[in-house]
Parts: C-alpha cells; structure tokens; sequence
C-alpha cells in the first residue's frame, strides 16, 4: 500500500520540528542510536546530534522533571515515554509541575514541552503495555491532550504540539503505527487545521460516531459495514480531548440526532463521559436517543489472550449504534 | 565501545571471583566458599537446564506460541549462584527476567510461560514459593522488598529478602527511595543488581559514572562487586550479603557482573545497537563454559555427566514445548475476575453485560 506509515510521518513531522527551531530537542529512553522501540525517532540522533536527541538514564520522572527545567532555559523537549504504562512515575511532574506552572507564574513562565505516548492495545503485548490513560490527562487543568489518528494528522499534529506554548501530552495510536496514508507533506503548517479541532473524517445522515486514536479505525470499519445495512454513520476524529471542539461535534449530533461515543479505555468515568455529558446539555433538543457509550470494563487490561473480547471491535460499535437506531 | 572500558574497573580487586573464565578455583579470604564436587555438578546441571529453557522459550516465541520473551543467556550463573544461596524462608522479588532464580525457587518453567504467552499475569502462587510476581514496570519491586523486609524485621524472622534489578533500573527513583528506606530501617534486603551492561540500547555508562555497586556506601550500607558469570562468586557473595541481612546488619548492594548476550527481549534488535565483537569478547567468560572445565579438568565429571545433563534439557524443552501448545486458553469473561477482594457492584453489573452481549452474539451467529 502506498503513503506513508503513522511511526514514519510522526519521525518527520519531529525533523521539520527539529529543523525549524534550534531549541526544540528530543528526550527519552533509546530515541537515540535504536531510534525509540517503535523506530519513532529512528535516524535523528544521526542527523541532528546526542545534544538535540538524548538517550536518557531509565527514569520517567527525571525526563519530565529535566524536560520542565529545560523548557525553563527557553527550550522546546519533545519526551517520549516508552510505553503508556510507564508514564507514571512521571506522573508527579506532569501533575504538579507541568500543568501547573504557568498559573502558578501568572503567565510568566512558559512550557512549550510534548510528552508523546503510545497508547492503546491490540497488540499482544504483556502487561504495562496496552493501557489508555488519556482521561487521567485530560482531567488535569493546564495540559493539553490530543490523540492522533493517521499518517497526516500525526504529520501535522506533532508540528503544533511542538509549537505550542503550552505542554501537550501526544498520544500515539501504537497498533496503528504501521497504517499508511498519502499527504502532502509540504503544505504549509498554517493552513492545516488547527490543533484543537474535531474532524468529520466520514459524513453520515443517520448517527454521530465520535471517536479518537485507534477506535477512529474500527469506526470507519463499522461504518462501511452499517453502511451496507442501509445505515449512514458520521465518524467524527475528536483529536483534542482538551479542550474538545464542541462546535463541531454539536454540529453533527444536531444533524444526526443520535449520538456514540468509543474509545478503549475503560467506559466508566471516560473521556466518553463528558462528551456524553455536554452533548446531553448542549443538543437535547436534538436528541432521538440518549448518547451511547461504547469502551473497555472497569477491570486491568487483561493478560493479550482475551484483549480482543476487551476492546471495542467494530461489532460493538455497530451494536451500540443499533441499540441508539432503536429508540 | 565505551562498555568495554568500565570492565576494566571490575577486572580490578573489586571484582570478586572464585573460578576463572578458564575454570580456575580462586580463593578469596572475605568469601570462603567449602563446596563439594557434587554441589558443583549439581549447579552446573541448574546451569545448563536454565539455559536449555530459555532457548526453547526462545524457539517457541520464534513459532508464535509466546507473544514475548525476555532471555535470561548470558545471566545464568548471576541467578543460579543467588538462587541458590536463598534459604526456604527467604522471599524474592524478581524483575522479567529471573527465570533461573524462579527454577531455583522450585516454579514449574512451564509456569512462566503462561505471563509471555498472555494467559495471565504470572500463574504461581507467590507465598508458596517465596517468589513474588513479576515485575515489569522497572524497579518498582525494589520498594514492595524494602516494605516486605521491614516486616519480616518486625515480625522478628531470621529471614531475608532479595530483590533483582538491573543497571538501567538503577536510575529509578524508586530503586533510590527503596536503598533509603532499607537504609534508614536496616532492612534485611540484599539489592541484587545484574549489570548486563544494556538497558535496551542504553549501555551502562549513560546510568552510572561511577561502579554501580559504590552507590551503596553513599546510602550508608555496603556494596560490592561480583564476576556475574562466576556461579560460585555469585553463591559466595549472596551467601554472605543475606546472612548480614539476617543478622541485623541491614541492606546490602550486590553488583553482579555479567552481560545480556541474547537481544534485550525477542522483540529487539541489538545489531542496531551494538557491535559483535563486544558478545565475542564475552562468550569467553560464559558462564556454563566455566564450570565445565573445572569440573572435566579435575576430573570430577566425565563425559557421561554432561550427556545426561544435555539429554535431562532435551527432556526439559520437550515437557515445556508441550505444556505451552497445550495450555488452555482463558475464557472471555476470566476478563471480570479478581480486580478487588470484596468484589464490585459495577464489574458484576459489566460481567453480566458482556454475558447477555456475548450470547446475543452467539444467536446471531455473528456478523
Ligand atoms: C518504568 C518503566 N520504564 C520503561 C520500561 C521499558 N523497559 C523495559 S526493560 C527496559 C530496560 C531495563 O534495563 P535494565 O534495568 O538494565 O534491565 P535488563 O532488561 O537489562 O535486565 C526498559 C526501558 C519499563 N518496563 N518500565
Ligand atoms: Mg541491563
């Protein structure tokens, strides 16, 4: 298949980062000379030198902590944590510290720094490696939590996360990495849409799927199967889950009058939560059906042999989009 | 390369050694060691029956029968000569890779098998074995040893704790915070670290300027360095690190020495990493090579010894290879087991959702 994979896209949007400003450098555990366990950052050590692309000591905290000292000095550390589960015991610094500097400093203090993770499951991994944390982000004020989903977006995305002054925490669809997608890598940065905004990536009549990461698949997965069975769905990439764009989403949900959402992290207390929440206050009137939630248990991801009855396939999705049709 | 050089530093005194790459029994006065022919065979038979597991949990990775595996080649006498130095009452904290010390506490191989091939988090029972899970989030188990230490110190036990980690684990503050709180209580926990020199692609040096097993006197309790390939340094050493422990002394560093000959985990490739020639240089010192030629050398084995070692691995691999193809397959809704003690209103009511989705599936016969 032609175009360009998700991990490869991600590597050259960093380029053009590390390009476009000398003091956007990369920090984590083997960016450098492996090139990251997902061949993220795979050549840049190479090409821009172990001062721009740091092999850090094994310490989550001391990246992030270091990243906030760094972005202090007037630098731009782009941190990647290995895997979803190891962001922990970062999870101090990016609680109390990241978030919250800029407020503390009223405004004086900046923190342009991205903490990119790759999220999800799907593929086979042992614990530690499947988890989805992102509403564990989104609910702390002063980040920014965005979730890419193709080859393009992830292209773009990483550029406006590294351009922000605000810190991004980047998730990473991992069992997506290897999709391909064709775009144009040249097209100014300006003109891409910007960070924070949701994207109808199919149209549909009938039903509003809001999705992000590597559920936005399996819904135009879905899509196409509800599509032979007469029914049009609308999959909508929320892409930023803080702050969400909930322009375009109400947009939809008034058109559609129904609405889904999924994502694989556990349902209960989700980020489908609140979208479920304000699309209930903002288009009730609109409303055929209450918003349906589809997601992971409210259990551990569980040992890789049952991952698949765990996360959210295409027929759960469809399930839950016939349970909305119904009402 | 830059890993080779700070093997200088440990060719030094500070590196002690009781067998020579070449099989020569050394003595050394601070690390006695009165070991008999038949224990000396009998570790190189724990040896050589450690190695032939992993290669067979290699193979059956290579077939798809194990999503993951994380070798032990190269680490096998660091693990035999600390396993066995542990006295039945002795708890362990292993990280991924502590399969010899989990032969050495009596798990069943095939048991281990169970967590890389996704069936469940770990199949033993950790207070049967004295063998706690394993852990993979780095150098968090450092902690759960301290903590488990601090009670058997005041339950008054004449036991002790060891905990395995490595030399990128060493960065941790986890692993920092646990040396102090061994420290500060005297905790009877013997700090096992396997420098295999990588961290994945990090070599060592990116953790430590300094010999890691020197951090210990700056947290206040004593360090020092053991030739991880040497079987009997490793017994020596950990003997003796435990019975300070249980003897009140407090924590104790132990820095055994040895190197990651296989890939980090089957899912890496070391070529991008690192040079060849650095493996060449160690397989001199291999662990097992060693052993047996002390052991042929003066005369204490033949060559039927080594074949009935070689022909007990062919059975081993083969009772592992089949206990892997023929481990059952979890049930779906095994999902909803077990996440608290006292159950929960809110997994029971999503076990019964899934319950009644799932036989609506089966109705339909699915999509
Ligand atoms: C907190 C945490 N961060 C990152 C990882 C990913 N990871 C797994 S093993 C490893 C390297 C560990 O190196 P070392 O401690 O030397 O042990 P070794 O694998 O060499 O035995 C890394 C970075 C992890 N498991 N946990
Ligand atoms: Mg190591």
């Amino acid at each position: 298949m032609a175009g360009v994979a998700i991990a490869r896209a991600l590597n050259m949007g960093l380029r053009k980062a590390l390009e476009a400003d000398s003091k956007v450098i990369i920090m984590g555990e083997d960016v450098g000379k492996l090139g990251g366990v997902f061949r993220v950052t795979d050549g840049l050590q190479k090409d821009f030198g172990e001062d721009r692309v740091m092999d850090t000591p094994l310490a989550e905290s001391g990246i992030i902590g270091t990243a906030i000292g760094l972005a202090m000095r007037g630098y731009r550390p782009v941190c990647e944590i290995q895997f979803d589960g190891f962001v922990f015991p970062a999870y101090d610094q990016i609680v109390n510290q990241l978030a919250k500097l800029h407020y503390r400093s009223q405004g004086l203090v900046k923190m342009p720094v991205v903490v990119r993770i790759p999220f999800g499951g799907g593929i086979g991994a042992v614990e530690h490696h499947s988890e989805s944390p992102e509403a564990l982000f989104a609910h702390v004020a002063g980040l920014k939590v965005v979730a890419c989903s193709n080859a393009a977006d992830a292209y773009t995305m990483v550029q406006q996360a590294v351009a922000s002054d605000d810190p991004v925490v980047f998730f990473e669809p991992k069992r997506r990495y290897w999709e391909r997608a064709e775009f144009d890598a040249n097209a100014p940065l300006a003109d891409a849409v910007p960070l924070h905004a949701a994207r109808v990536v199919r149209p549909g009549r009938d039903i509003t799927v809001l999705t992000y990461g590597p559920m936005v698949k399996t819904a135009l997965d879905a899509a196409k199967v509800a599509a032979e069975e007469g029914h049009e769905l609308e999959v909508v990439d929320v892409r930023s889950l803080t702050p969400i764009d909930w322009d375009t989403i109400c947009d939809s949900v008034r058109r559609t009058g129904r609405c889904v959402t999924v994502h694989e992290a556990q349902v209960f207390l989700g980020v489908g939560a609140e979208l479920a929440a304000r699309v209930t206050e903002r288009c009730f009137y609109s409303l055929e059906a209450p918003v349906l939630r589809v997601g992971g248990y409210a259990t551990p991801y569980p040992p890789s042999r049952m991952e698949e009855h765990f996360l959210p396939d295409l027929d759960r999705v469809l399930e839950a989009v016939d349970r909305s049709l119904a009402y | 390369m830059v890993a080779v050089s700070s093997m200088d530093v440990a060719t030094s005194s500070e590196f002690v050694q009781l067998l020579t790459p070449e099989g020569q029994r050394l003595e050394n006065p601070e690390y006695p060691l009165e070991i008999t022919p038949e224990e000396v065979r009998a570790l190189y038979r724990d040896l050589a029956l450690v190695r032939r597991f992993d290669v067979e949990a290699t193979a059956l990775q290579r077939q798809g029968e194990l999503g993951i595996w994380a070798q032990l080649l190269g680490q096998e006498a660091a693990q035999i000569g600390s396993g066995r130095a542990l006295a039945p009452g002795d708890m362990v904290f292993p990280t991924y890779r502590e399969h010899g010390v989990a032969w050495c506490r009596g798990i069943p191989p095939e048991k281990l098998l169970e967590l890389f091939r996704g069936v469940n988090f770990g199949g033993w029972d950790p207070g049967r074995h004295n063998f706690s899970l394993y852990t993979i989030v780095i150098g968090a188990q450092t902690l759960h040893a301290t903590g488990y230490a601090m009670g058997m110190q005041r339950d008054g036990a004449e036991d002790a704790v060891i905990v395995y980690f490595g030399d990128g684990a060493s960065s941790e503050g986890d692993v920092n915070e646990a040396f102090i709180f061994a420290a500060s209580y005297n905790a009877p926990v013997v700090f096992f670290l396997q420098n295999n020199q990588w961290a994945i692609s990090v070599p060592e040096e990116r953790q430590s300027r300094i010999p890691l097993f020197q951090r210990a006197h700056g947290f206040g309790f004593p360090g020092v360095r053991v030739d991880g390939n040497d079987v009997l340094a490793c017994l020596a050493v950990t003997r003796k690190a435990l019975q300070h422990a249980r003897e009140g002394q407090g924590p104790f560093l132990i820095e055994a020495f040895t190197y990651r000959m296989g890939a980090h985990t089957t899912s890496d490739d070391p070529t991008r990493y690192r040079l060849a020639s650095e493996l060449e240089t160690w397989k001199l010192r291999d662990p097992i090579e060693r052993v047996k030629a002390y052991l042929s050398r003066g005369g204490f084995a033949d060559s039927s010894f080594f074949d009935s070692v070689e022909s007990e691995g062919d059975e081993l691999a083969a009772r592992v290879r089949a206990a892997c193809l023929s481990m059952p397959e979890p049930k779906p809704i095994d999902i909803f087991d077990q996440p608290y003690a006292g159950g929960s209103p809110l997994v029971d009511e999503e076990r019964a959702t899934f319950e009644h989705y799932q036989a609506g599936f089966a109705e339909e016969g699915g999509r």
